[in-house]
């Protein structure tokens, strides 16, 4: 079946079996690289993207379901100013051991900040709870949240 | 947080200038052990070529005259730098050039690297047991200044002036006499045409000098991986490829009788499907090439539709005997035998147990675990006509990959080229080139090329395990609350006669060689699963039996569990330690070990602990492991309903002398802390009659976000060759958190993963 969808503000028609999962239309029929497979079953967030703004599985959303919805990729995420600023957080704090959860928690990360300017230590837990990473960066992710929401960096949290 | 950006030089210089001399890791055996194995790492002008075409090999976009194998520079400056090792997120495609760019005296921000195809001009190519580190940091600095050397000698001839007036900065060759300068990329044309000079009498820099050495470095393709950029190997593309899945048995070594090919073929894009037959049994112990059924389609998807198609029928549903609860029954009856065979006997254990002024027992048992990368295990492959055969591998160990592939497929190794991909996560997984052998056999068969991915399901249910194991302590004090004697009934598994990959305890393992009378035995459990190397292997599981059992014994010896380690590791000295897989190891420190015990008990405030509120707990672990000095400190309490909460983690470090990269260094250990965390919380596989139960995240799980403590770290500067980050901060804290939470609530962890309902109140 053809689907015409909308990713990173460009229309894409894609031919495909209805259920086939978004995660490999972006990356196999348009060729979007940067959203990953982890799980297959929402697990692990690696493979996280923006429908209509709203951090989305793609590895458990039918590419039949996305209809009009306007599907935004890592490729993508830059175009934002608050997805600018998380990777530019991302790079001065050197986030990144393997990389590969990286664009599911930088999409995560930017869909937070894009509703909670000033997340708190608590907002950074629920919010990003759901992005496994692997390597466990999340000292940094944590540090780089704030970095881009323009507040200090230190970890607050009672200890 | 931890500090990102700084070093606590909290130490500086060897306590005696004896012990410096002979607790460096010498520069020639690692030039020797670093160089052999891959036939010399020569500096020579010919430009490394692929052994199947004749091509130069990964040198295509390398822009420039190439110098060395390793550096090419171009007349804009441009400095391209060759990645020799896998970059598995251990930061190495960042940490190799930046050793070399260093002497070189390039500017970095003219630098781009660019990863190494396997071939042998390179030396040792592999990611792992930390050891890219003490291998390369003296090689890899001598390219680099080399390479230096070789531009300051076409400057002299140009200006015909002697190289002694010569002199170097960011990239220029400056002649102070006359006040010229040229830059590298002026020079280079003319440097490639100079002689190499000899590795070992180049001149490298004081240290004081670096400027790359040392500095906070992001990651060389972190902004490409943020550009969504295709680096890994799962996003490989080549023409004309199609999409491969292979299922393997469920239960490990059976054989296929049958499946029902035609039925999966006629799936929607099936192009082809078919049985494929390994080798033997003994491919599951090895991670070769084992029965399964390919499927291959246009799409991965597809692959997977079909998949839950498929029928197959094997020669066995079911492994006798192979089943967790069987293993633990086993080892409970096996403890109480005399063991199969004693490992190592100090004095006379036995009888200082029969004059102990008190004895301690613990029995203490962990679980398999599976590696779990994030990027599940895939390759792609391309069997050509002309019986080539072309890889991109996410491997951690693409050498013995090429065998196998070559071994399987019959054909000679020069016939088989090996890209190395980033790769998502490698946890010691990617040791092993299952993966690899499966998509260069379903190419041929398929005759396309073709990406084999495997499922979250068939990545946890077909890895080399970190093997369980059980270990019956038991611990002799003196009247004065000494260690007098100490046993270990190790039960572990095995093959036959033989241990396990990765199940074996080390005779040298602490606190053997620090207590009169000892005893280590061991007895096995036949396992038919296989098992291989986790991050840390050994010190993963090793760490939390012993270091917990040592704070039982402390505490039954009315000790300070700092103390009681510090007076058991004793005074300052050198004490050897045996070679490991052909390699010299260095002495162990004790001097090391007590700087990172003083180290984090004065940053945690060890001392003030019965000042933290009643229900919150501090515990403390020390290890020595892949040359590193790691001693933790855990600060844990216990929600109502048994979850243990984390509220901070101290490390002090021990590195040697230089922290290469500082943005990576604090990254490793913060990361490796809260990977242990993980293991300790979350992870267990279990086996059922051979078949292993878990398939996903949700029944094996990671450390999430809203558990992840602050992690701070520090580092103790020590005289001694820098050292490896991936792996030694890991162990310590998982018995860090088991007597953490001892302390907090009075139970005793003794088996893993910790399960909250023996720490729930009463």
């Amino acid at each position: 079946m053809a689907f015409t969808i909308t990713v990173n503000g460009r229309q894409r028609t894609v031919h495909a079996e209805g259920d086939t999962p978004l995660l490999w239309v972006l990356r196999d029929e348009i060729g979007l690289k940067g959203t990953k497979f982890g799980c297959g079953m929402s697990f692990c967030g690696a493979c996280t993207v923006h429908l209509d703004g709203v951090p989305t599985r793609s590895c458990i959303t039918p590419v039949s379901r996305v209809g009009n919805a306007s599907i935004v990729t890592i490729e993508g995420i830059g175009d934002s100013e608050v997805g600018k600023r998380v990777k530019a957080a991302w790079l001065t704090l050197d986030v990144m051991q393997c990389g590969y959860c990286q664009s599911g928690q930088v999409m995560t990360a930017t869909a937070l900040l894009s509703k909670n300017s000033k997340p708190t230590d608590q907002d950074i837990d629920e919010a990003m709870s759901g992005n496994l990473c692997r390597c466990a960066t999340y000292t940094r992710i944590r540090a780089a949240i704030k970095q881009a929401a323009g507040l200090p960096t230190d970890d607050t949290r009672e200890v | 947080m931890a500090r990102l950006d700084a070093i606590d030089r909290t130490a500086h210089g060897p306590s005696d200038a004896e012990g410096a001399g002979a607790n460096q890791l010498s520069r020639r055996a690692f030039l020797t052990t670093g160089l052999a194995a891959g036939g010399g790492l020569l500096l020579t002008l010919n430009v490394a070529c692929s052994p199947s075409t004749g091509q130069p090999m990964s040198v295509g976009s390398k822009a420039g005259v190439e110098l060395n194998p390793f550096i090419s520079i171009a007349p804009d400056g441009i400095v391209t730098i060759v990645a020799k090792n896998p970059e598995i997120g251990q930061g190495i495609k960042t940490t190799l050039p930046m050793l070399i760019a260093d002497e070189l005296d390039a500017d970095w921000s003219q630098v781009r690297t660019e990863q190494a195809l396997l071939d042998p001009i390179y030396g040792e190519q592999f990611a792992g047991g930390s050891m890219a580190t003490p291998l390369n940091w003296d090689p890899m600095r001598r390219v680099g200044a080399a390479g230096r050397q070789m531009l300051i000698l076409a400057a002299a001839h140009t200006w015909e002036a002697p190289a002694a007036e010569c002199e170097t900065s960011q990239g220029k060759v400056h002649h102070r006499p006359s006040g010229r300068t040229l830059t590298y990329g002026a020079l280079a044309a003319k440097a490639a045409t100079l002689p190499a000079p000899d590795l070992d009498s180049v001149k490298l820099k004081d240290p004081k000098d670096y400027r790359i050495i040392g500095r906070f470095t992001g990651g060389v393709d972190s902004a490409l991986v943020l550009d969504g950029t295709p680096l890994f190997g799962i996003d490989t593309v080549l023409p004309r490829m199609l999409y491969a899945t292979f299922e393997k048995a469920p239960v490990f070594g059976s054989r296929v009788v049958s499946a029902n090919i035609a039925a999966v073929k006629a799936m929607p894009g099936v192009r082809d499907a078919f049985i494929v037959h390994g080798p033997g049994p003994d491919a599951v112990f090895e991670m070769g090439l084992v029965d399964g059924v390919a499927i291959v389609a246009d799409s991965w998807w597809q692959t997977q539709k079909a998949l839950e198609k498929l029928r197959v029928v094997w020669d066995r549903d079911s492994a006798p005997g192979q089943s967790t609860v069987e293993f633990e029954r086993q080892a409970a009856h096996l403890s109480r035998q005399k063991p199969q065979s004693v490992l190592r006997s100090d004095g006379n254990a036995d009888e200082a147990f029969a004059h102990a002024h008190k004895v301690v027992e613990g029995a203490y048992a962990y679980p398999f675990l599976a590696h779990v990368d994030l990027e599940p295990q895939n390759c792609t492959a391309y069997c050509k006509r002309d019986g080539s055969i072309e890889i991109w591998a996410p491997t951690q160990n693409p050498a013995p990959g090429r065998a196998l592939v070559a071994q399987a497929l019959g054909v000679s190794e020069s016939k088989v080229t090996v890209h190395m991909t980033r790769v998502g996560g490698g946890f010691g997984r990617r040791l092993k080139n299952d993966f690899m052998v499966e998509a260069a056999m379903i190419s041929k068969l398929a005759g396309r090329p073709v990406k084999l991915l495997w499922n979250r399901r068939q990545d946890i249910q077909h890895d080399a395990y970190r093997p369980g194991g059980f270990h019956y302590f038991k611990a002799g004090l003196s009247a004065q609350g000494q260690l007098a004697a100490f046993s270990d009934h190790f039960v572990t598994f095995g093959q036959g006669s033989e241990v396990a990959s990765s199940a074996d305890l080390p005779t040298r393992h602490f606190p053997a060689g620090f207590v009169p009378n000892l005893l280590y035995a061991q007895s096995l459990i036949e396992l038919g699963a296989p098992t291989g190397p986790l991050r840390n292997p050994g010190g993963n599981a090793l760490a939390f039996a012993f270091e917990s059992f040592i704070d039982e014994v402390a505490l039954a010896a009315g000790r300070d569990p700092l103390d009681f380690r510090l007076e058991l590791y004793g005074p300052s000295r050198l004490i050897p330690m045996p070679g490991r897989k052909g390699r010299p190891q260095p002495p162990l420190d004790t001097d090391r070990v007590r700087g990172v015990l003083e180290l984090v008990a004065e940053k945690s405030g060890w001392r003030n602990r019965h000042e933290l509120p009643r229900g919150t707990g501090m515990g403390l672990a020390f290890y020595y492991s892949h040359y590193g000095y790691f001693a933790e400190v855990v600060k844990a309490s216990v929600a109502p309903d048994g979850t243990p909460k984390v509220h901070k983690v101290w490390a002090a470090g021990d590195v040697g002398r230089q922290i290469i990269n500082p943005a990576g260094a604090y990254n490793q250990a913060q990361g490796a802390i809260l990977d242990g965390l993980g293991a300790a919380l979350h992870q267990a596989i279990t086996i059922e009659g051979g078949r292993v139960v878990q398939e996903n995240f949700n029944t094996f799980g990671l450390l999430r976000m809203r558990e992840a403590p602050p992690v701070e770290v520090h580092f103790r500067i020590t005289d001694n060759s820098p050292t490896g980050m991936g792996e030694p901060p890991l162990p310590p804290v998982l018995p860090a958190l088991c007597s953490a939470l001892y302390a907090a609530t009075g139970k005793r962890i003794r088996k893993l993963p910790i399960d909250p309902k023996e720490l729930r109140r009463a």
